[in-house]
Order: structure tokens, then sequence, then C-alpha cells
């Protein structure tokens, strides 16, 4: 396994989450493509900080666990909100969520 | 470079340290506050606030013109973030006391309301300072996740839900996709540092280890976290919709505070990191931003000219405001920041003020849209005179102060040589003349159907007085004593 594995697999993953946040038609499915994208930032941080910095150098290791605990922060806010949206609008889907516009 | 440690950092930390303090005292407070209607927990959050301010103002006399970089290098203390930290506690305490005015806040979470304000000017403070490619991050998602709930909270109205979902969306992806371009960096370089990445790209680049196209590549994900806090061209899309859904003293704050700790993060992250000659030689970011900065005020002007409601015709204005301090940040040269940052000064005064007139106008009528400020001028002397002030100034008639921070702005584009950027903010200029106007015109020439007039009582008048006695005399004192040329970056 060389650096070059790692990243072509977190660019998938990154490409993948930019691809579900855009096609999914339900927040919740794009809340996943977001924490998608937030994983694949993780799994660069890791492999960078493996293969690049000297080993006595575990920066790239804590930005990922920052990285891990920003994401759960950040799907707590987003559940809540998508808590509110139920209950004005009766719906999840994101086309149905169109008082706003102009 | 020489380090502070941990212990040694905290005497310099102390206005974020009130801040912490003073957002959990406000929580606590809450608790014992009987009477729903009270305003303790706002004046707990001022008193917080102005302890803040005095606490910066200390610091900044006590290292008068040397910087400090704290905690082993996270965060530095220099002018530069002493300057945004003071404009940053002045555009929050506006935000109370407009809250304090606003009918719209919920009365039984007033606790959480003031303490979350607290807590996003923490982040802020932390936006404007940090060097370091993991306090970067963590400080833009403390400010990001914070104003997703202030955007929703009002928990009774569907707008106010919706703008905080495509809020949190926009900033959710634009956020991690900044982090993804902050670990590329951080893959080319080995260090999280931003003096050090300064150091490194240009011998990597040199080495022929990295490519010019991946540095630009990790630069335009780092612009999408970026230019969404500045609402820049192709990242604007939520501020209209989030501005016209969240409660008016949060659309003001948003459209002020975020703005300037967005600029603060984005002059500290490329003046310090990516000005070096070996890296503009290869990827010319500079010229990238520039487009960037023509289409975001020719985009929010012209989307802004056919609006009917006034919070969003601000929203559209405040895009294009951005497009306009943009102009500045491109130039890397010390006018230009100087620029940027007196343009930043005026702009809190005058659209803050703005917002002002828009709470008190909805106060009264109940509605936001252009119709309602008919007659104004007879209704409301004084507040139509204010509205007027402030709407001329963001245009940047003479003598109001826009008009002399468009004009540092212009000569700085114009000393760098990039004529035909100054040519189409002068442009964009005389188009926002026409949608400002259409509210002058509605205030002053047209009559409505109820004659009754506003009344209000005498502290808004002198809090009125607050944003309009800047708005007229701040651009004629700089010229007379110069001082945003005296602001440097460390």
């Amino acid at each position: 396994m060389t650096l070059q594995h790692y990243l072509v697999i977190s660019a998938i993953l990154f490409s993948l989450g930019i691809f579900a946040v855009l096609t999914r038609r339900n927040a919740i499915s794009i809340l996943m493509g977001i924490e998608l994208i937030l994983n694949s930032c993780n799994l660069n941080f890791v492999a960078f900080s493996r293969f690049v910095t000297p080993p006595e150098n575990i920066d790239g290791q804590i930005i990922a666990i920052f990285g891990i605990v920003l994401a759960a922060a950040e799907a707590a806010v987003f559940l809540a909100i998508i808590l509110a949206i139920y209950r004005e609008f009766g719906s999840i889907r994101p086309d149905e969520v169109d008082t706003l516009k102009g | 470079m020489d380090f502070k440690n941990n212990i040694e950092s905290i005497l310099y930390f102390t206005p974020e340290i009130l801040l912490i303090i003073f957002a959990a005292s406000v929580i606590i407070l809450d608790l014992f506050v009987k009477n729903k209607d009270s305003h303790k927990v706002a004046y707990l959050s001022l008193v917080g606030l102005v302890c803040t301010l005095v606490a910066t103002l200390y610091i900044s006399s006590y290292i008068a013109d040397s910087s400090l970089s704290l905690f082993w290098g996270m965060i530095r203390l220099d002018k530069f973030a002493i300057f945004f930290k003071i404009l940053l506690v002045l555009a929050t305490s506006a935000t109370i006391l407009f809250s304090l005015r606003s009918e719209e806040i919920d009365v039984g979470l007033k606790g959480e309301y003031y303490a979350l304000l607290l807590a996003v000017t923490l982040g802020m403070f932390l936006m404007a300072s940090s060097t370091n490619l993991l306090m970067i991050f963590i400080s833009l998602e403390t400010v990001s996740l914070t104003s997703y709930i202030l955007a929703g909270f009002l928990t009774h109205s569907p707008r106010s839900s919706e703008a905080a979902f495509k809020y949190i969306t926009y900033g959710a992806v634009a956020s991690g996709t900044m982090l993804f371009g902050l670990s590329l960096l951080f893959g080319m370089t080995g260090t999280g540092n931003l003096a050090e990445i300064s150091q490194q790209l240009p011998e990597v680049l040199a080495a022929g280890e990295i490519t010019g196209l991946g540095l630009l590549i990790a630069i335009t994900f780092i612009l999408a976290g970026i230019g969404y806090k500045i609402a820049s061209v192709p990242f604007h899309m939520w501020s209209p919709d989030v501005y016209e859904g969240a409660p008016i003293p949060i659309t003001a704050f948003l459209s002020v505070a975020s703005k300037a700790a967005g600029f603060a993060l984005f002059l500290r992250f490329f003046y310090t990191g990516f000005q070096a000659e070996g890296i503009l030689q290869s990827v010319d970011w500079s010229l990238l931003l520039a487009v960037v900065s023509a289409l975001t005020m020719t985009i929010g002007n012209l989307a802004a000219l056919p609006q009917q409601n006034v919070k969003r015709l601000l929203a559209y204005s405040s895009i294009s405001h951005g497009g306009y301090l943009l102009m500045g940040g491109v130039l890397l040269t010390p006018e230009g920041l100087g620029a940027i940052l007196f343009y930043l000064v005026v702009y809190l005064f005058m659209n803050l003020g703005a917002f002002f007139v828009v709470v008190l106008v909805a106060n009264e009528s109940g509605s936001e849209m252009i119709e309602s400020y008919r007659g104004l001028s007879t209704r409301a002397p004084l507040v139509a005179a204010a509205m007027l002030i402030f709407l001329f100034s963001l245009t940047g008639i003479p003598p109001f102060a826009g008009f002399f921070g468009k004009w540092l702005l212009f000569t700085a584009v114009i000393g760098k040589g990039m004529y035909w950027l100054a040519l189409i903010g002068l442009l964009n200029s005389v188009v926002s003349l026409y949608y400002y106007a259409r509210i002058i015109k509605a205030m002053y020439f047209e009559s409505s159907d109820e004659e009754e007039s506003f009344s209000f009582n005498k502290s808004t008048f002198a809090l009125l007085s607050v944003f309009v006695i800047p708005t007229i005399f701040i651009g004629i004192l700089n010229i007379l004593y110069n001082y945003s040329d005296k602001i440097t970056l460390q």
C-alpha cells in the first residue's frame, strides 16, 4: 500500500459524497453525502501523516480526530434542523422546501 | 520563530476567555430569571462584550507594534487581529441592541440566543487570528455551526427553518470541500503552520515534487470554504435565502460580522501563506480572485435590481459589497489591505444602520417589502433621513463615508494597474444607485394609505445616531489622520 492508494480511495469517497449531495432527494441522504466528504478528508490527513511527515510528527492524525468531532457536531445540528423542517413542512425533501426564492 | 507555550499564552488570550465565561454565565443567569420579558440576559451579554473590548484594548497597548505567536503557533496576536476583534465586538454589540428592539425573538429562548451570539463572536475572534490549518478549520466550523442555529432561531416560522436548512446544506459541503483542500495542502508541505507552508511551498515547487496545477486545485478547494463565508460568486447562492429567512438582527450580523471574519481569514491565509514570489509564478491565484471579484459585484448588483423585499435587496447588495472588498484583496499591496480594512469599518456602520431601519419599519408595519416604506418621510422623518444617508453611503455618493471607502479601494486598484477591474467596479456603483434609489423614491416621493406617524422613543434615535454620525464623518476623518494605512499584517 503506497500513498497513492489512499489518495485514490479518498478522492473516490469525496466524489461520491459530492455526487450524493447533488443527486439525492432526501435530506438524510444529503447528510450522509456530507459525512462521506468529511471522512475522505480524514483519510487524507491520516495517510499524509503516515507517509509524508516524519513518524514522530502526528499533526495529521490530530487534525483527523478533530475532523471526526466536528463531523459529529455538524451531524447533530443538521439533524436538529431537519427535525424543524419536518415540523414546518411535513417533508424532508429539499425540493418541497421552497418558500424563499427570487 | 519563537512560539509562546500554552501557559504563557493564557494572559494574551483573556478576551476570548472572557467571552467563554460570559457565554456560560448568560445560560446560568437565564435559569434564574423568572420574568420572561426581562432583558437581564441581554444586558449581561453586553457587559461581557464591554469587558472583552476593554481586555482587547489593554492587550493591544501591551503588545504595541510587535506580534506574538500563541499556543505553539496556533494563533497570532498582531494589530491586524486586534483590529478585527474590535470590529467584531462592535458588530455583536449592535446586534444585541437590535435584538432588544426587535419583536421577532422568541421570549422563552433568550438565554440560548445571547449565549450563541457570544459563542459565535468567540469563533470569529479565532478566525481573525488563526495561523494553523487545524485552527482555521475549527474556528470556521465554530462560526458556521452557531450561525446555522441562529439563522433558524424562529422555531415557529417556516421561513427561518428553511433558511437554516439551506444554510447548513451549502455550508457543510463548502466546509467539507475546504477541509479536503487543507488536507492536500498539508500533504504538500507536511506542516500545518501557515508561515512554514509559505516557506516550504516555493521549495517543493522548485524541486518539482508538486506541480502548479496540484496547488491550484488545493487553493480552489480552500476558496470554496472562504468564498462561502464571504458570499462570493459562485458560492453566494445561500445568502439571499438565508438573509431573507433569518431574524433581522441575525441577518445584519451575518452580513457584517460573518463577512468581516471571513475577510480576516481570507487576508491572513493568502497574505501570509501564498504571497511568496515562487508561488505566484506557478499559480497566479490573484488573477483568479480578480475575476471572482468582478463576477461577485456584477451578479450581486444585477440580481438586486428587481427585488421587492428590502431584506433580500440588502442581501444582494451585501454580496456586491463583498465583491468590492475582494477587489482590494487581490492587489497584494499595503494600500489594498488598508483600503479593505477601512471599507470594512465603513461598511459596518452603514450596513448595520440600514438593517436597524429595517428592524424599526418591520416592527411598526409588520412587513419588509418596499411598499411599507412609502411615505416614511412624513410618518417618521428622522428615520427616513437616516435611511437616506445609509443608502447614499452604500452607493458611494460623497460626502458620506462609503464614498471615501470606495475611493481608497479604487485608487489602490488603479495604483496596481488593474484598470479593467476598477472600471467594472465603477460601473457597478452606478448600477447599484438604481436599486437603492427605489427605496428612497418610496420613502420620499410616494405616499402611504396610512397617515398616522410612527412613534419611536428617544433611545431608538440615540442608537440610530450611533450609526449615522460615523457614516457621515468617518471618511473625512480618515483623510485627516490616514489611520487606515497604519494597520499591517505580520
